[in-house]
């Protein structure tokens, strides 16, 4: 029997814990020695002044980022900007298990809602329950232009909303798609940009059956200040989809200064596609933009001094030792080291130079938001991070 | 429909030898958990396309299986019959799709929180079976070769990192007619061992000449059939209501002739090429994935005896601005992320040979083509170590197989 998959493989929830242990304490060892981190005992978090004024920037590392490329010794090249510039002001996690649907979409979804989502990953569908954006608009009465997602095209268009009717229509955040403005902004000449919204990369010749709309002009003219012209020009600089994610991100701040965003970088994933080098080149661009993005962080005055950014990766990707996978190129067996990630969290009220150790869950980031924030994520399956509050 | 209720002529749709394996196996097949037999069926009704060494393993699967008393069948099958499957899954056509119906099965398990379950009474099960039906061990030690960097000249990177820790790294190789020699090397076992689909030649750039003994397999020769698949994916993705799951399923229900294979020429080897271009995320397009999971596929199925694998310059991946710019760069080739790609491909075609039996005699190699840097790994060479000895590619061969 050829097991498909899910494919035969190692991972009992005893194998899973000591695989993920194991994982956890190459990244701890690794930190404390080389940014000089401490083993936190004691909450990463201080007192950041009144919840009010906070603003929370969420970044998915993604998608799909393993150890061997990141924080393991061969990999630490590739994250130099985290390693020098962000991590010895953060707060790290070093055990972050995902244990839900391992597809971008769905993990991205649970990742806003706090529950393991079980929507089809393929599907424009929105979550089935509560997102962060709406617990934090509902909860704090805050208006609907201070709570955005940036994301990358397919399938994320309903990642603001749920279907939950103890929240309701009205109360989540608005979604921009950069390259559906793309789209929007390149229309009308006589070039096929259609290929520049192939971002699925697991299935890579798949496009989204979505196009550019009146919507798109008025986010970009109305919202983001921007002409159409100044938008294609700048974005005729950019070399892929996430530097356009940033780039629309700075000008959201700039105009809208929302207190939560969340940001869904993507580029990583072109690993589907079998071309190692592509997938390394995606991990230090990312790696890159997330220091870039805490940079425009430090250089706004909405945001400086008031600003927490959280960067964790939606999961990681199948080791190499996994038979029923093919190493990074994909995230299928739901091994260990798909499984297991990191989180750091750094700015406002964020302990910096600290490590822990202990496991939390994909879920625990809604209601460890919350309690930042000052709302209650009273559907969600995961917890504040004990050590938080 | 269930296990049990299978009967002989529900199998009219399986190819002959396919056919026959089932309806003489009807009674073991009827006794087993829904949430297992399509996966073995997905293997059965491949039968007739299948490798002489799938075939010979999948018989004996099926033969082992038909000894198990009753009490045995429980005890192998217990943790499948606990998983809890869904009415729309009984419902599905399993017989006739039961591939389509793994995928099914899959995401019913993924959103059921019941994957671990599964990984673990799968894996329990390969342990079972591995112990019951022991693997035949190969009539001689397996060879592996890996060429890569075809088309670069110089690279100051380093290279083999990943191979290097498990064998004997060669700065001093004389690279003159290096692929000519082990092209005879490889062409002389198969000689010596004339065993079918046993010895391979996978190309991924400009083939060289070789034996007609071996099994060839090339993405430059695969080209006319590549573009007709991508035309015809391209036709599905436009129709409406088309998804990625949807895109899936097509290309699965599709027959060799469909992209214009030879349906007079090897049914095994056309079956294999078109699963490697309709199964494989990125064979259409990337020579260098194309190589590595073609040989992945070859490994895992063919479970060759002898694999020389040579890695092609792929197309380069055009940054956002340049799509803007539409500026025609396509075919370019990128070279330095070629020899990258191919260094991983290396590493894990490596990692899937020492999955076969006979793992502890295998050997491999791994060269920069034009180069004089190489690695060996195998019983005769030293883990982890570095020897500056000068040797032509032909007697490094010749040590690895002893």
């Amino acid at each position: 029997m050829i097991v498909k998959e899910p494919s035969i493989g190692d991972a009992s929830s005893s194998c899973l814990r000591q695989a993920t242990y194991g994982l956890s304490c190459s990244r701890r060892d690794f930190l404390r020695s080389a940014a000089g981190m401490v083993l936190g005992g004691a909450s990463p978090f201080l007192y950041a002044g009144s919840a009010r004024t906070r603003k929370v920037i969420v970044v998915t590392f993604g998608g799909g980022a393993r150890d061997q490329e990141t924080f393991a010794p061969a990999g630490q090249e590739n994250i130099p900007h985290l390693l020098k510039e962000l991590i010895p002001q953060a707060s790290f996690f070093t055990q972050v298990v995902n244990r839900g649907i391992l597809g971008h979409y769905v993990a991205t979804a649970s990742l806003a809602t706090g529950v393991y989502e079980t929507l089809n990953n393929f599907s424009s569908v929105p979550p089935e329950h509560p997102t962060v954006f709406e617990y934090f608009r509902k909860d704090l009465k805050r208006p609907p232009k201070d709570a955005w997602v940036v994301a990358p095209s397919n399938g994320f268009s309903r990642i603001g909303e749920s279907e939950s009717r103890r929240y309701g229509p009205g109360w989540g955040a608005q979604v921009i798609l950069p390259k559906h403005l793309l789209l929007a902004a390149m229309s009308g000449g006589t070039i096929d940009y259609e290929h520049l919204l192939r971002d699925n990369y697991e299935t890579p010749l798949f496009a989204p059956q979505l196009g550019g709309s009146e919507f798109e002009f008025q986010q970009m003219e109305t919202i983001l200040k921007l002409s159409v012209g100044d938008f294609r020009s700048h974005a005729k600089t950019l070399s892929s989809p996430d530097e356009l994610s940033v780039y629309v991100v700075q000008q959201l701040m700039q105009q809208q200064a929302p207190s939560l965003i969340w940001v869904t970088m993507h580029d990583i994933d072109v690993a589907h596609t079998g071309a190692y080098s592509l997938y390394v080149e995606s991990v230090r661009r990312t790696d890159r933009l997330c220091a870039e993005l805490w940079r425009i962080v430090q250089n706004n005055p909405e945001y400086a001094g008031n600003t927490t950014m959280v960067i964790l990766p939606d999961f990681g990707r199948d080791s190499d030792e996994e038979a029923g996978g093919n190493g990074f190129q994909h995230h299928r067996t739901g091994d260990p080291s798909s499984r297991t990630t990191w989180m750091m969290a750094l700015g406002a009220g964020v302990r910096e130079g600290m490590i822990y150790d202990h496991p939390v869950q994909s879920t625990d980031l809604v209601p460890t938001l919350g309690s930042m924030m000052g709302f209650q994520a009273s559907i969600a399956q995961g917890r504040p991070i004990q050590e938080l509050f | 429909m269930l296990p049990r209720d299978l009967k002989p002529e529900q199998f009219r749709a399986y190819p002959p030898e396919a056919r026959k394996l089932a309806v003489n196996n009807l009674r073991t097949l009827q006794q087993l958990p829904l949430s297992f037999l399509p996966n073995l069926l997905s293997e059965v009704i491949e039968l007739d396309y299948k490798f002489p060494v799938e075939r010979q393993r999948i018989s004996k699967e099926m033969a082992m299986l038909g000894s198990l008393t009753p009490a045995q069948m429980q005890e192998w099958f217990g943790s499948f019959r606990d998983l809890s499957l869904s009415i729309k899954l009984e419902h599905f056509d399993w017989l006739d799709q039961p591939a389509q119906f793994v995928e099914q099965l899959s995401a019913h398990l993924w959103s059921t929180h019941q994957l671990d379950a599964f990984r673990q009474a799968a894996k329990e099960y390969g342990n079972r079976l591995q112990a019951a039906v022991a693997p035949d061990q190969p009539v001689i030690s397996r060879l592996g070769i890996a060429i890569i960097g075809q088309g670069l000249d110089a690279y100051d990177g380093q290279l083999f990192r990943d191979l290097r820790e498990h064998g004997t790294f060669f700065s001093h190789i004389k690279p003159e007619n290096g692929i000519q020699q082990l092209m005879k090397g490889v062409a002389a076992r198969a000689q010596a061992h004339p065993v079918p689909y046993a010895h391979w030649y996978v190309e991924g750039g400009q083939a060289v000449e070789h034996a007609p003994m071996l099994t060839h397999v090339s993405y430059q020769a695969l080209e006319p059939k590549r573009i007709a698949l991508l035309n015809k994916m391209q036709a599905e993705i436009k129709r409406p209501g088309m998804g990625p799951e949807e895109l899936r399923t097509i290309l699965a229900a599709l027959q060799p002739a469909d992209i214009g294979f030879d349906s007079q020429k090897d049914l095994v080897l056309n079956r294999f090429q078109l699963k490697l271009l309709t199964e494989g995320s990125g064979t259409q397009v990337f020579s260098t994935t194309f190589v590595q999971w073609t040989a992945r596929e070859a490994l895992r199925r063919a479970q060759p005896l002898t694999l020389l694998v040579r890695f092609g310059p792929r197309q380069r991946q055009r940054p956002m601005n340049e799509l803007l710019a539409n500026i025609d760069g396509h075919s370019e080739p990128d070279l330095v992320g070629s020899l990258v790609d191919a260094d991983m491909g290396a590493y894990y075609n490596w990692i899937n040979q020492q999955r076969l039996p006979g793992a502890e005699y295998s050997s491999f190699i791994a060269w920069f083509e034009g180069s004089s840097r190489a690695v060996a790994l195998g019983p005769p060479f030293a883990r982890g170590a570095t020897s500056s000895a000068t040797a032509t590619l032909e007697e490094l061969a010749s040590w690895a197989v002893g």
